[in-house]
């Protein structure tokens, strides 16, 4: 890890105007920015604290949907009860990422702000090329070892999957990211890699994110969040699926669905087809099934990672058909 | 050389000055400059766990924390577990009835964050201990052996 100057930023304003900096880097939790400065990936020449900023770690819900404040720390939102009772998705998918300790550590924003896993990102030692890192130096992963790699939403720049659960969620259930002067919703707030790979998130210089709002719905209250991968836990997604159901009064018509996907693509995936494909139709397996195929439209598998083209719509499907108490 | 800074860490409730540079993480502070070398290095990276300390309470990974991050919160560290009578926390004590390591390099974040774990109220099943400590590796895979002191530590405590 290179050397750096250390700030605690003591108001947000202040934090704000050293954000402008591209030399720069914003401290939270430490788990994302940390790592990567012992990785080489970053080598800021400043670090400023905002760990201990006052006011932002506040976690409200009512009525109309959650309020959550950036410095909020993953495990204090994944235990809120009224998170628990409103976004049972947003809560597991909290529970089922990371350890118990870097829950502990990393805050929301910083969760929505982390990066690809991907190996070859991740190890500039040993590969000089990536996209992502050095803009136009090429792509390692494509032609690699691509296991873990995205098979929707690539580029011929870039392949890395996004790696995290909450914003599966959050994606799923149309959260906004506030970030001071203006407001982005979830879906918009991450960015496909396209030419511009280095860029991911839809955030300006100057930039802080200080709190994500998730409105309430029916579908949000009757939701989910399923992982499938490697080992039990302690593990980054194969395939994962967030879903949430509103039926119908006859009790068995799909009035409203949410699908968000993780694991398998290069950002937090709303699944509309399987959504459109679904609404409006009866809640059984044979439409279940079936919609769920739609999710892997387009989808673009390297050497290693067709599986997650077979994985993934039985993860929607055993997902939804849990939720809708047929499973 | 960077710019050395001063900071004062509250360590098992001791006040500690030291001089460090900003990258300095809690974990080269503990081992390095304060000489508690029972907070281990196990990857660096946040992915073993063998670094586990509180921070006023909570176990977090000492790896993935600057030092000067946390400057006026509270450090608990395995060496200030036990009573001053040196008396094992019941947490040590099952580790050692149960035999709950073989090569030991793990254990002392194993018992941090079993200690939490308990504390939290996620040590009320096998199944349970197991996710909540999942992020605490053992290469010698003693795991059987941790979740049974886990259990009966949690069965002690309450």
């Amino acid at each position: 890890m290179k050397a750096f100057t250390y700030m605690r930023a003591g108001t947000l304003e202040e934090a704000r105007h050293q954000a402008f900096l591209a030399t720069s880097h914003l401290l939270a939790g430490g788990t994302t920015l940390l790592d990567l400065a012992k990785c080489g990936v970053v080598a800021p020449e400043r670090v400023v604290d905002i760990s201990h900023l006052p006011g932002l770690a506040t976690i409200e819900v009512d009525d109309a949907g959650a309020a959550i404040g950036a410095l909020a720390k993953m495990s204090h939102v994944a235990e809120d009860d009224g998170i628990r009772a409103r976004f049972p998705a947003v809560a597991q998918a909290l529970m089922l990422a990371a350890s118990a300790q870097i829950r502990n550590m990393a805050t929301i924003a910083g969760n929505l702000m982390q990066r690809t896993r991907c190996g070859y990102f991740r190890d500039p030692a040993t590969f000089a090329d990536c996209n992502k890192r050095r803009p136009g130096s090429g792509c390692a992963a494509i032609g690699g070892v691509n296991r873990n790699h995205a098979v929707l939403g690539t580029s011929d720049a870039c392949i890395a999957t996004y790696p995290g659960d909450l914003a599966v969620a959050l994606v799923a259930f149309d959260a906004q990211v506030h970030l001071g002067d203006r407001t982005i919703g979830a879906d918009d707030f991450f960015l496909l890699p396209g030419h511009t790979p280095e860029r991911e998130h839809a955030i300006e210089a100057g930039e802080i994110i200080t709190k994500i709002t998730v409105p309430a719905s029916p579908a949000a209250a009757r939701s989910a969040y399923l992982k499938v991968r490697d080992r039990q836990s302690y593990e980054f997604a194969a395939a994962s699926v967030a879903v949430g159901l509103e039926l119908e009064a006859d009790g068995h018509t799909i009035r409203d669905l949410r699908i968000a996907l993780g694991g398998i693509a290069t950002k937090p995936w709303r699944a509309r087809a399987v959504e459109d494909a679904l609404r409006g139709r009866t809640l059984d397996r044979a439409n279940v099934h079936a919609g769920s195929l739609r999710a892997m439209e387009g989808a673009i598998a390297h050497a290693d990672n067709r599986y997650k083209i077979d994985l993934t719509p039985r993860v929607i499907t055993r997902a939804i058909l849990s939720v809708g108490g047929l499973a | 050389m960077t710019d050395r800074m001063t900071i004062t860490l509250a360590i098992n409730g001791q006040s500690h000055k030291l001089e460090v540079e900003p990258r300095v993480t809690l974990l080269d502070a503990l081992r390095e400059h304060l000489y508690l070398t029972g907070t281990k290095k196990g990857c660096d990276q946040g992915q073993c766990g063998a670094c586990t300390v509180h921070v006023d309470g909570a176990r977090v990974l000492a790896c993935l924390t600057l030092a000067a991050q946390v400057e006026g919160q509270t450090i608990t560290t395995i060496e200030g577990l036990a009573g001053e009578d040196g008396a094992l926390h019941p947490v040590q004590a099952a580790f050692l009835a149960q035999d709950a390591f073989q090569c030991g390099y793990c254990t002392p974040g194993q018992i941090m964050s079993a200690v939490a774990c308990i504390r939290e109220g996620h040590a009320s099943s096998d199944d349970e201990i197991r996710e909540y400590m999942a992020g605490n590796l053992c290469r010698c895979g003693a795991y059987p052996h941790i979740v049974e002191a886990v259990r009966l530590a949690a069965e002690t405590v309450r």
